[in-house]
């Protein structure tokens, strides 16, 4: 398979601000050293908790942070790359709350068209934009709204049909349920499902949430302080887990009485 | 007598009904469960019952709490009731506490505002409490602030303000959902064992029905601002009656069938 997007010893430390005056900054290393390699069709679920690095994660291999050291690089080209547009039009994400992540003072039409222009993108942009609404399931009636009359479940539609609309190859979404309502979760996750299936997309999902992860996510790597703690095919990472952490995360899953 | 009667309570804000026609009991020592989505109604109800609601609510119908009537009541008579009687954890606690005060003496005002405990008494007891919710070097914590400890550790400190006069019915909030997996688990894990050995009642409120099933008996299923099911936790699992639980039932249970699988490696 095609190898898009591979990282090598990469690596982001933080200075942080000063304690007191005079004091030194403290660094914090939140990645360190992460070699991946994501190939054409690759689901990879990216899971651990708050301040493990799986966001800081996310933001290099979008090229919207620089690394400390270490490389990202997409079809064997290091980032940043001379045609930045190209890499953009290739790898899209939807973030967590689409009440932060969509412009408010946009129509959705509106929205779904701010890529297709910012990445020069050739063809009928209306046509598109009905395309992709009808894939997330929203109607070309969405167009003129705008997100305050959208629920939260349908803005979240509106971020996946913007994030589809310049065809990428790679999807990326930040805990792209967590900010939902159950049964709208429920609804998002087969919409995801189903569009990786159809579309072929390769999807890279940050989560905390495992059973997210067991629906969408073929692979799997498990993040603690900066590193992967353990990685490998889901099925196998969940029910023979190897790295301590690992396991306290599978054993504390809120479970229903049996 | 139930600890708690609520009756055909409604909360509007002007004519929109956002809490509408809720009546349930909570016996003395016994857990509820709140679930519903986002604008059910879930946390006004429990607003109504502490006497938090903002002014522009309207309210009707009756709360009695001991016996009491709390629906007559004014702001002052409330605010003896509340951190006192009725202990109270919300889900946030990095905006729930007061950043500007040591977390001790944030432990150690409502037995001041209460039961007149000087301070310096007070700080003592906070020191114990620190210890009854689990937390490593009491003497170093009670002098922190809360931006200097983690989240599990403030929501514990929640938990210390909460049942610091000993309520006999504590109201948690959706305690846990700004917390890791690994720290919601001992969170509930402590509050399951607190609340037991204190024989306190408590009402808990949630949209994850895993967490709500391992903390209470009986569960209300709220939507869009009614009650559309108040069962047994076990029943309400076993056999759902409304059409909305069992969608909330189903949708909960595959993903966890989909999860064991996974963990127990049959698929």
């Amino acid at each position: 398979m095609t190898v898009l997007l591979e990282t090598s010893g990469l690596s982001r430390t933080f200075r942080l601000p000063r304690t007191g005056f005079g004091s030194a900054r403290a660094e914090r290393r939140a990645l360190i050293d992460m070699n991946l390699t994501i190939s054409a069709g690759d689901r990879l679920g990216v899971v651990g908790e708050s301040g493990s690095g799986k966001t800081t994660l996310m933001k290099l291999l979008l090229a919207l942070d620089t690394p400390t050291a270490g490389t990202v690089t997409f079809r064997g080209e290091t980032l940043p790359i001379a045609d930045m547009a190209r890499f953009r039009r290739a790898v899209q994400v939807v973030f967590q709350d689409p009440r932060s992540s969509l412009n408010p003072r946009m129509s959705i039409a509106d929205i779904i068209r701010e890529p297709l222009e910012c990445l020069g993108i050739e063809g009928a942009h209306d046509v598109r934009i009905d395309e992709v609404l009808e894939a997330v399931g929203l109607g070309a009636a969405m167009r003129g709204r705008y997100p305050h009359e959208l629920s939260g479940g349908q803005r979240q539609r509106v971020a996946i049909a913007r994030a589809l609309a310049p065809r990428p190859e790679v999807l990326i979404a930040d805990e792209p349920v967590s900010a939902l309502d159950v049964l709208v979760r429920d609804e998002i996750l087969d919409l995801l499902h189903g569009l990786t299936e159809s579309l072929g997309l390769t999807l890279i999902m940050v989560s905390h949430d495992l059973s997210v992860i067991a629906r969408l996510c073929d692979d799997v790597i498990v993040m603690q302080d900066g590193v992967a703690v353990e990685r490998g095919k889901t099925a196998e990472v969940f029910s023979r887990p190897s790295h301590p952490f690992t396991v306290s995360l599978i054993s504390a899953v809120p479970r229903l009485p049996r | 007598m139930s600890l708690l009667e609520v009756r055909n309570l409604v909360v509007a804000f002007g004519d929109k009904r956002v809490v509408d026609d809720v009546s349930f009991d909570l016996a003395a020592g016994s857990r509820l469960g709140i679930i519903g989505e986002s604008g059910s109604g879930k946390t006004l109800t429990t607003l109504a019952v502490m006497g938090l609601l903002p002014d522009t609510a309207t309210v009707s119908g009756s709360i009695r709490f001991e016996g009491e009537e709390l629906l007559t009541r004014n702001d002052s008579q409330m605010s003896a009731l509340r951190g006192n009687r009725m202990g109270m954890v919300f889900q946030e606690p990095l905006t729930s506490l007061n950043p500007l005060m040591r977390v001790g003496k944030q432990i150690a005002m409502p037995l001041k505002i209460h039961q007149g405990t000087p301070i310096k008494e007070g700080l003592k007891i906070a020191l114990r409490l620190c210890e009854t919710v689990g937390l490593p070097d009491p003497d170093r914590i009670v002098h922190s602030y809360p931006h200097q400890l983690s989240g599990g550790q403030r929501q514990r400190i929640g938990l210390a303000i909460a049942l610091a006069c000993d309520p006999v019915l504590l109201i948690a909030d959706e305690p846990t959902t700004a917390l890791d997996v690994t720290v919601q688990k001992e969170v509930l894990k402590l509050m399951n064992e607190l609340v037991s050995s204190r024989g306190s009642s408590l009402i808990f409120v949630s949209h994850d029905l895993p967490v709500i099933a391992s903390m209470t008996e009986s569960v209300l299923v709220m939507n869009t601002g009614k009650v559309v099911e108040h069962a047994d936790v076990r029943n309400l699992f076993a056999a759902p009656q409304h059409d909305y639980s069992r969608k909330l039932i189903a949708t909960a249970k595959h993903s966890d069938d989909l999860f064991t699988s996974f963990r127990d490696g049959t698929r």
